[in-house]
């Protein structure tokens, strides 16, 4: 079989990721599977967010609302003693869906600044509304008393399986995604992001297309939410804050807008950077702040560009 | 929707057509038509409101008065996608292509416009013929059929603009609006599109937006002479040029005064 240098790279990237349970237990350090648990799960909201912003143009400000609803619909659902899974999911799906429905119809009637800023202010709403939801804990959040139960197919409550669970899903929407962004649908949003214009001009109603595009990438974000509830048993609205889908953006710019595998590097490269750093000193972001600069300067396509070219230079050697 | 429209008959049709710009008028009192078939050509010094009228044709600017009906149909207050569906395709003055995309993409992705709707998110477009095979064809019949893998921003100008026609005709138009096509073009890329457009006459109704005489009076059945906003004369390339008007207004201007 033969791979491009890209396809070559993620099939590698994901064979370790499932390697990490391994690592962890030759290592002795469980705290690596929840470690990369977490960041997995960011990986699945970076991605999506890149499904809007790298392929449709939409600099969408807002992103870590999603993860947020995600979250609190397992947490609201368990407070009422409701743990079945396929329903907690079910619910996290449709309220990120229902809630990017509504956010999206008013910001995509604007474009630029102004798209960036109407997705900031309605994260904002919702963050307030998370803290003013005092049955949820308010401010302080919540802790979440169960693990979704998933018909006693899965125990979510153990690390390994939670891990595998997670990569599961980021893979599930990585093939979902790479069909989705080569198929029609794709390439109308594409088209979009591209020219809008010229696209409206020949035919198409682009409105709905990144409607519908904003809908999904607030789905899957959903879905990462209602992770994101299970790996930390607790939900609060700093889930949602405007920093919080600033870091998911840093993830995408960092690992590559536009790829839909760079904002998984991109994930593991910043948590993985900051859980480092954090250690060796509290002002972490001092370093880790310069990196970044770096990487915008020198790697415009992100981490995942970087990989490819190589990847290209050393075929063309060998 | 009565079927009052019978080919052969006036494809489009402006009536009273009128746009301000503040306290400019763009387009004043317009009223033209297309024949189906016909090669239909608007002239106009700078600032005659050419591209204006072609935006207000295809959807892209409100008139403030006026109607235009297109087939038949009252398509005043039609949107631009719409229009497109209905037969009404347009190139740009200013190249609008996907720069990105290959040439092939650009021209598939015009094919897809028509093809229905777009919600179909699993199979790989690039792979889809129904949508290749056309494009391809469109690309070959405008000369860039060993051109489609190229990305559509490393194209030469006079490429450009041939794939814009091509990406027009992808819609299967009844109508094309062309806005300048020959703009920015060398006189080798010119005579191309020359020869283009005349194989392309007949088979779909034009209305030609254009600087260069030559071009213009080689192709057209009729011609519109359009100055600040308002129609001086229509008609056959012989009698605009016989036009007393239109030679004081324009075509020698400064010659004869």
């Amino acid at each position: 079989m033969k791979f491009s240098p890209q396809a070559a790279a993620i099939l590698l990237g994901l064979a370790l990721l499932a390697l990490v349970p391994v690592f962890s237990a030759l290592a002795g350090e469980s705290f690596y599977v929840d470690l990369f648990t977490r960041i997995l799960i960011f990986a699945i909201a970076a991605m999506s967010l890149d499904l809007i912003l790298g392929y449709g143009g939409m600099v969408s400000f807002g992103h870590a609302a999603y993860l947020g609803i995600g979250s609190y619909a397992v947490g609201i659902l368990d407070h009422y003693g409701v743990d079945n899974g396929f329903l907690q999911f079910a619910l996290a799906i449709g309220a990120s869906a229902a809630v990017a429905l509504f956010i999206g119809a008013v910001s995509l009637r604007t474009s630029g600044v102004y798209f960036i800023m109407i997705t900031l202010a309605f994260t904002q709403m919702i963050y307030f509304l998370g803290v003013s939801l005092n049955t949820f804990g308010g401010d302080d959040g919540m802790n979440i008393a169960h693990n979704s139960d998933f018909a006693g197919l899965i125990d979510l409550g153990n690390a390994t399986a939670l891990y595998y669970f997670v990569l599961g899903f980021l893979i599930l929407f990585l093939v979902l995604g790479y069909r989705l962004v080569d198929s029609r649908f794709g390439m109308a949003i594409r088209g979009a992001k591209s020219n809008e214009r010229r696209m409206i001009a020949i035919g198409f109603p682009t409105y709905r297309y990144k409607l519908a595009a904003f809908v999904i990438a607030g789905a899957v974000c959903g879905v990462a939410g209602a992770l994101l509830a299970n790996q930390s048993l607790f939900m609060s609205p700093a889930i949602m804050h405007w920093s919080r889908s600033g870091e998911i953006m840093v993830m995408v710019l960092l690992g590559g807008t536009g790829t839909l595998f760079g904002p998984v590097v991109g994930a593991v490269v910043l948590l993985a950077l900051e859980n480092t750093l954090s250690g060796y000193t509290e002002h972490w972001q001092a370093i880790l702040g310069p990196i970044l600069v770096l990487v915008v300067l020198f790697a415009r396509q992100g981490l995942f560009g970087l990989v490819e070219r190589r990847a290209a230079h050393g075929a063309g050697r060998g | 929707m009565a079927e009052r429209w019978a080919p052969g008959g006036d494809l489009l049709e402006t009536v009273g057509l009128v746009k301000h710009f503040g306290g400019l008028i763009a387009t004043d009192q317009v009223s033209l038509s297309v024949r189906a078939g016909e090669l239909h050509a608007v002239i106009g010094p700078n600032g005659a409101g050419k591209t204006t009228l072609v935006a207000e044709l295809a959807g892209e600017l409100a008139p403030d008065g006026g109607t235009i009906r297109f087939a038949g149909e009252d398509i005043t207050r039609l949107k631009a996608a719409r229009r497109a569906h209905r037969g009404l395709a347009r190139s740009f003055q200013i190249t609008s292509i996907f720069r990105e995309f290959s040439a092939l993409d650009n021209v598939a992705l015009a094919v897809q416009a028509r093809a229905g709707h777009s919600f179909r998110f699993w199979r790989r477009a690039q792979r889809d013929e129904r949508l290749q095979a056309p494009a391809r064809a469109l690309l070959a019949d405008m000369g860039l059929g060993a051109r489609g893998d190229v990305p559509a921003a490393n194209l030469s100008h006079g490429e450009k603009r041939a794939l814009e026609i091509a990406m027009a005709l992808a819609a299967r138009p009844r109508l094309l609006l062309l806005d300048e096509p020959m703009a920015g073009m060398g006189p080798e890329d010119s005579a191309r599109m020359v020869e283009y457009l005349k194989r392309l006459k007949g088979s779909v109704a034009i209305l030609l937006v254009e600087h260069d005489m030559d071009a213009v009076f080689a192709l057209a059945d009729r011609i519109t002479v359009l100055v600040y906003g308002r129609v001086i004369a229509t008609g056959t390339p012989a009698e605009i040029r016989a036009d007393e008007s239109v030679r004081r207004a324009y075509l020698g201007a400064g010659e004869e005064a």
